[in-house]
């Protein structure tokens, strides 16, 4: 395994070296830094293009010089990476690092999302084969792998920002968008549950009022202007999470898996007010962490309560509902925060910002409002992403799940009498994230590239801007710190994406037979 | 929740061997099975009809020239013509607003300006069909080289194996490895003013990785058959082996994902030149369009409606057909049995 491991990562230092060299001397060859400099008739022009030529060593040939740069590179190994200066006169590595964790945080939540939707509506879709949830599902996934994200971002920053801004001096939902968001629900809920005709339309209905009635209590109370949950519609939604994460998980019939979970929700209610003071006192990421590590904790200890034996899928459930009660805190502590940040200063009611990653003008120091700033910066690059990475796994787990379900497994399971919501959790499903853990690894790596277009349209000043400036700037040394890191983190993504197949299917060897 | 486990009656799963599919493919050759198949596929059929009207329309609107034999095109504004712009039945502050009318009446029809006119006067219609045609150019080229490097480097390294393999796909892994969007953008820069045939060529030199791996997947597989052991006994040559033989049978894999490469093509050219490394002015692109007009979007709209739509039109037919080409060369594919075939069987086993 080692000897594998030590053989890939030197095929990847090959493959790094051979791209790095043609894209250097593609981009030095093509283009001239000191073009600009040249025409100019600026006295100090002529002193500045030496300096210039002295500092990016223009005098040497782009081949040799690619080794200067590759001499930088190479003392990685002594802890000191040396990426080479920007035209700026300011090192390469300190624009990357400062620019790495703003993609991320672009990336990271709309990956997330992306496969949570994707892989959901996936396999929802492969459950009910060629039904018009399905056709529809697969409508969709086509229509989302076509569209240009360029395009949908300034739709959505015309819809979503400038309109919903608008809407929200008021609050009032017209009646004419209750009816039709009414109409869209009740068609989703009928395609997902169907059923005979009769009962479709009756799922069309009930769905339908309900959301309309939703909608039209939350425009009178003036939710919108100033949301909350409450305590009881926290507590609803907190054993809701509860219950649905122990059917999902173990099944409602286990009933130490159950009353753990409830517990877990109970606990977490009656820890409501102490957390509330403690959030207030003094919150950073670190106390965030901190909780979220008590919260499992107390989960654990909790399902070690009501079990004797067969504790895992009981553990397992109450953290992932410790989880949820804990996101589900923080939702309502940012919602607590609306209504002073929106009448702050720097906000002027206009929440929901079309361009950059964080808004300078808030006053610094409040933990609270510079979270709920950052949520509200990411929702729209994070919508415009989630539509047109969704696609992909929503095809691919639909086209896995049903390859798992015509298995044999599927039919011995069956055969044994277990109940179809065994069959598919804990037979079919898990063996359907085998093959797309792999892809979403190696599609995070992708993703990570391909984010260039959504920070430009949306000015976030991650790597894609880096990208976007090195090669309108004729940087050299920037394009290569861009590309090195992008390059890198692809080949190791798909390194760790065998590996991990390996892993997770014990019929899969990556040692040995090539 | 627990409607979302459910079984609901599955589709009737026939035995692939069984009478209904026999009746079906029955003395058709394999070609004329796939081309059935396709034909059946309405999204894929209703996408061909789409695509092709549209390149017809796109390309017979302003004309083209190739080897001398021109055509002028019936559209009366070429993109360089400045007419004035047009107040009558537009609001004062929004002249040169579209003309287009579909609703049935005094005006329906093109217009004078179908799709407006930017703030210049420039007809949009001219320039969002130049637009097209460079979309479909730049799509088509990509698709071609993209074909003719992956299924040539694939075939080689899955006929001849060993050392040739081996080598061979080392390279393919470099190129995957590179992020297209970070050398398209930097070839665009520097080498799209040399037009735009050129930045779709140097595209499809990054593009064609995928398809190599697959093709070389079929070609380890099928070169093992018995057909080819007959050909070579036959004494075929290595060459008559490769594209008479083996390349017939790996069409399928080929012709989908050269689509799927060709509608990602589209979204690239489109995302480069929005950027400002693809298409460069004068020259006219869909993705340049969005990129000059977006801020316009509140004034006027249309300006910035129209290039979008018609790249995701023509990205949305080109992929349905993908996946109709998909489902027709599935040998696996099992069609759901409509309530009519089933009758039919019936007949069929009350007839025995």
């Amino acid at each position: 395994m080692i000897a594998y491991i030590s053989r890939r990562i030197a095929a990847m230092f090959v493959i790094l070296f051979g791209s790095s060299f043609l894209i250097y001397n593609a981009d030095a060859y093509a283009g001239d830094p000191t073009e600009g400099l040249r025409g100019s008739t600026n006295p100090q022009a002529h002193q500045k293009l030496i300096a210039l030529i002295r500092e990016l060593h223009l005098n040497v040939p782009p081949p040799a010089r690619y080794f200067i740069w590759l001499k930088g590179i190479l003392k990685v190994f002594t802890g000191h990476i040396d990426l080479g200066l920007t035209r700026d006169h300011s090192p390469v590595s300190t624009a990357i690092s400062n620019a790495i964790p703003i993609t991320i945080r672009l990336i990271l939540s709309s990956f997330i999302l992306a496969v949570l939707f994707g892989i959901g509506f996936g396999i929802v879709s492969a459950l009910r084969q060629y039904s018009r949830f399905d056709y529809a599902m697969t409508f969709f996934a086509f229509l989302m792998y076509s569209l240009p994200i360029f395009w949908v971002a300034v739709l959505l920053k015309e819809y979503l920002a400038i309109s919903f801004n608008n809407f929200l001096l008021n609050g009032k939902i017209a009646p004419l968008w209750i009816l039709s968001a009414a109409a869209v629900s009740g068609v989703f809920w009928a395609a997902v549950i169907s059923g005979s005709r009769r009962r479709v339309f009756s799922i069309f209905a009930v769905a339908g009022a309900a959301t309309a009635f939703f909608l039209w209590y939350l425009s009178i109370s003036k939710w919108f202007t100033h949301p909350g949950l409450g305590p009881v519609v926290m507590l609803v939604l907190g054993l809701g999470f509860g219950v649905g994460t122990t059917y999902l998980s173990t099944g409602i019939t286990n009933k130490a898996a159950l009353r753990s979970s409830v517990a877990v929700v109970l606990i977490g209610f009656a820890l409501y007010f102490p957390v509330e003071y403690f959030l207030k006192k003094d919150a950073s990421l670190i106390t965030i962490i901190i909780m979220l590590a008590l919260s499992i904790a107390i989960a654990t200890g909790v399902s070690y309560f009501f079990t004797k034996i067969d504790r895992r899928p009981v553990v397992r459930t109450s953290i992932i509902t410790s989880i949820l009660v804990g996101i589900l805190f923080i939702i309502d502590k940012l919602m607590k925060t609306w209504v002073p940040y929106i009448n702050s200063d720097a906000i002027h009611q206009r929440p929901i910002p079309t361009i950059s990653e964080a808004n300078s003008l808030l006053p610094s120091g409040n933990f609270w409002f510079s979270s709920l700033d950052t949520v509200l910066h990411l929702i729209l690059p994070t919508i415009a992403l989630v539509l047109i990475t969704m696609a992909a796994y929503l095809r691919y787990s639909r086209g896995t799940m049903l390859e798992v379900l015509n298995q044999d497994y599927i039919r011995t399971a069956r055969a044994k009498g277990l109940p179809e919501r065994t069959v598919i959790m804990r037979h079919a499903f898990r063996n359907t994230l085998i093959p797309i853990t792999t892809v979403l690894v190696v599609d995070f790596a992708g993703i990570m590239g391909g984010a260039i277009i959504t920070e430009n349209v949306f000015g976030w000043h991650g790597m894609g801007t880096l990208l976007n400036q090195a090669i309108h700037g004729q940087d050299l040394n920037l394009l290569m710190g861009v590309f090195l890191f992008t390059a890198a983190l692809i080949i190791m993504a798909n390194l760790v994406a065998d590996l991990l197949y390996s892993a997770l299917d014990p019929r899969i060897r990556v040692v040995g037979k090539k | 929740m627990a409607f979302l486990f459910k079984r609901r009656s599955k589709p009737v799963e026939v035995d692939p061997e069984s009478d209904i599919f026999n009746k079906e493919t029955e003395g058709l050759s394999q070609g004329q099975i796939v081309r059935k198949r396709f034909f059946r596929h309405r999204g894929a059929m209703i996408s061909l009809i789409v695509l092709i009207s549209l390149v017809l329309f796109v390309f017979s609107t302003l004309g083209f020239k190739i080897f001398g034999i021109g055509y002028g095109g019936w559209w009366k504004y070429k993109i360089t013509d400045l007419p004035a712009l047009r107040t009558q039945g537009c609001s004062i502050e929004l002249p040169g607003c579209p003309t287009l009318s579909l609703i049935p009446g005094r005006n329906f029809g093109l217009g004078d300006h179908p799709f407006g006119q930017d703030d210049l006067g420039r007809d949009y219609f001219a320039l969002v069909m130049r637009g097209a045609e460079r979309s479909i150019e730049v799509m088509v080229v990509i698709g071609l080289v993209a074909a003719a490097l992956g299924i040539v480097v694939g075939a080689i390294a899955g006929f001849y194996r060993g050392v040739i393999d081996a080598t061979l796909m080392r390279f393919v892994d470099f190129i995957i490895t590179i992020p297209v969007l970070v050398i398209g953008s930097v070839l665009g820069y520097h080498f799209g003013s040399k037009g735009v045939l050129f930045l779709a060529l140097f595209l499809g030199l990054v593009s064609w990785g995928g398809l190599s791996r697959l093709v070389r997947g079929d070609f380890l597989s099928l070169r093992e058959r018995e057909f080819v052991d007959a050909a070579r006994v036959a004494g075929a040559s290595n060459g008559r082996i490769i594209f008479k033989h083996i390349l017939p049978n790996a069409i399928g894999v080929i012709i989908v994902n050269v689509t799927l490469i060709m509608s990602g093509a589209i979204l690239l050219e489109a995302a480069l030149s929005y950027l400002g490394f693809g298409v460069v002015p004068p020259d006219v692109s869909l993705g340049l369009l969005i990129s000059q007009y977006q801020d316009s979007f509140t004034t006027r709209p249309w300006l910035f409606w129209w290039p979008g739509l018609i790249i995701i039109i023509i990205a949305l037919s080109v992929n349905f057909i993908g996946d109709g080409l998909r489902d027709a060369f599935d040998p696996r594919q099992r069609r759901r049995i409509s309530r009519k075939d089933r009758a039919a069987e019936r007949q069929m086993t009350a007839k025995k």
